[in-house]
């Protein structure tokens, strides 16, 4: 059937998922789009956000943050730094994660970067956000 | 001649050594092996980037970009990577010796030398011999992800941007294999892309969005940190097998030393035996 594409999504640490899918939604920073088979070659940065992969009728979620997308008619490769599907994320481990990154934010101490601060507090959420979905 | 019982305690003493060196030697073959598998892990990403940033750097003007764009060297980073611990051969020595070489040949252009130092060998080199280090990162390798790279990587950005550094340059030990590692030196900012092939890359045209510059802004610091990921998995790789080669000699080395000490101990043992035979006989003769 030709109504599937190949995505693969790459981090750092390797391959996390590289499987035939019909359909992907992908967190770009111009707002949230959708991919099907045949979509026009298309390349974006991508938010710290949910990316959705359906195949086989099935939604799996994935938590990633931040990296970009490259999207050609039968393929289609996500770069992220990190990506975990929703399954596999630890809560409590999360929890103390979000926690901890809101007290450096908080803490306004002049050696703490706040730009970065920030962003592990917003992958953080974005985590326990995407784990608590399924 | 040493005693029979000074021999034999020297020999122990080398065993119990030959024990720890074996131990090591095992160790670092383990690390090597997980260190070897995070690096073929780490190539499609940092493969895939390269030929984006290749494609994109073809479409935009190449001086929009701070990252891309090349200024006068006057504020030249110097970042070394070396190893947290010793026993490992050569390994830290040799980076440090070419590393000060290194230093030296830019030195007829007489730039201001920043150095950036991982790893606590060449940290505490260089904070000892009065070089100008601006950060030094060590104790990373111990618990080394993704994560700790890249922030290497953006404070390296952020000098650069604030023009605090003119050009980085990497100096660190590539893995060739368990034996042999290669002194690789390279620059790292501003960013070289790989010259875009004339007939590829216009065949397929790409939406960007917003549009390619904004793209490569945000594809040009990722390439940065995975560069520095790929560096250190590689310094990393490297230094668990030159320890593990350090160790392989040292055991072998041992062994050797302990031939050498078994076969004097036996001769001394010898020597004793035929020394009181001896007495034995000429007592017995002197009875007659």
């Amino acid at each position: 059937m030709a109504d599937t594409f190949q995505l693969d999504i790459v981090t750092p640490d390797g391959l996390v998922f590289s499987e035939p899918i019909e359909h992907l939604r992908a967190p770009g920073v111009e707002g949230s789009f959708g991919v099907l088979v045949g979509h026009t070659p298309f390349m974006t940065p991508l938010d710290v956000g949910e990316v959705d992969v359906t195949q086989s009728g099935k939604v799996r979620i994935l938590a990633t943050s931040g990296g970009f997308v490259e999207v050609n008619p039968d393929r289609t490769v996500i770069l992220v730094q990190t990506a975990e599907f929703a399954e596999d994320i630890d809560i409590e481990r999360a929890e103390e994660a979000r926690k901890r990154a809101a007290e450096r934010v908080q803490s306004k101490q002049p050696d703490t970067d706040l730009d970065r601060a920030e962003g592990a507090l917003m992958r953080s959420i974005n985590r326990i956000r995407v784990a608590k979905r399924i | 001649m040493p005693s029979l019982k000074q021999i034999k305690r020297r020999i122990s003493s080398i065993k119990n050594t030959q024990q720890i060196t074996r131990a090591m030697k095992m160790v670092a073959a383990a690390k090597l092996r997980r260190a070897q598998e995070n690096i073929i892990k780490a190539r499609p990403y940092s493969h895939k980037l390269r030929e984006v940033i290749k494609d994109l750097s073809g479409r935009c003007d190449r001086s929009q970009h701070p990252l891309l764009a090349v200024r006068e060297p006057k504020e030249i980073g110097v970042v070394v990577i070396t190893a947290d611990r010793g026993f490992c051969g050569g390994f830290n020595t040799n980076i440090i010796k070419r590393a000060v070489k290194e230093i030296e040949s830019f030195e007829t252009i007489d730039p201001t030398i920043q150095m950036m130092t991982i790893g606590k060998k060449g940290s505490d080199y260089f904070a000892k011999n009065d070089y100008n280090v601006l950060q030094r990162h060590d104790q990373l390798f111990q618990d080394l992800h993704f994560g700790v790279a890249a922030s290497v990587g953006e404070s390296l950005i952020d000098f650069y941007k604030q023009e605090k550094l003119d050009r980085v340059y990497l100096i660190y030990n590539e893995f060739k294999s368990a034996i042999q590692q290669n002194l690789i030196v390279e620059q790292l900012l501003p960013i070289i892309p790989d010259e875009p092939e004339e007939t590829t890359t216009s065949q397929v045209d790409f939406i960007y969005e917003p549009d390619p510059l904004q793209v490569l802004s945000g594809v040009l610091p990722l390439y940065v940190n995975v560069q520095m990921w790929r560096v250190f998995l590689e310094s990393n790789a490297a230094e668990h097998g030159a320890r593990m080669t350090a160790m392989e000699n040292a055991t072998n080395n041992a062994n050797e030393l302990i031939d050498t000490l078994t076969l004097t101990y036996n001769k001394a043992r010898q020597a004793a035996i035929t020394k009181e035979l001896l007495e034995v006989v000429s007592g017995a003769e002197g009875l007659k």
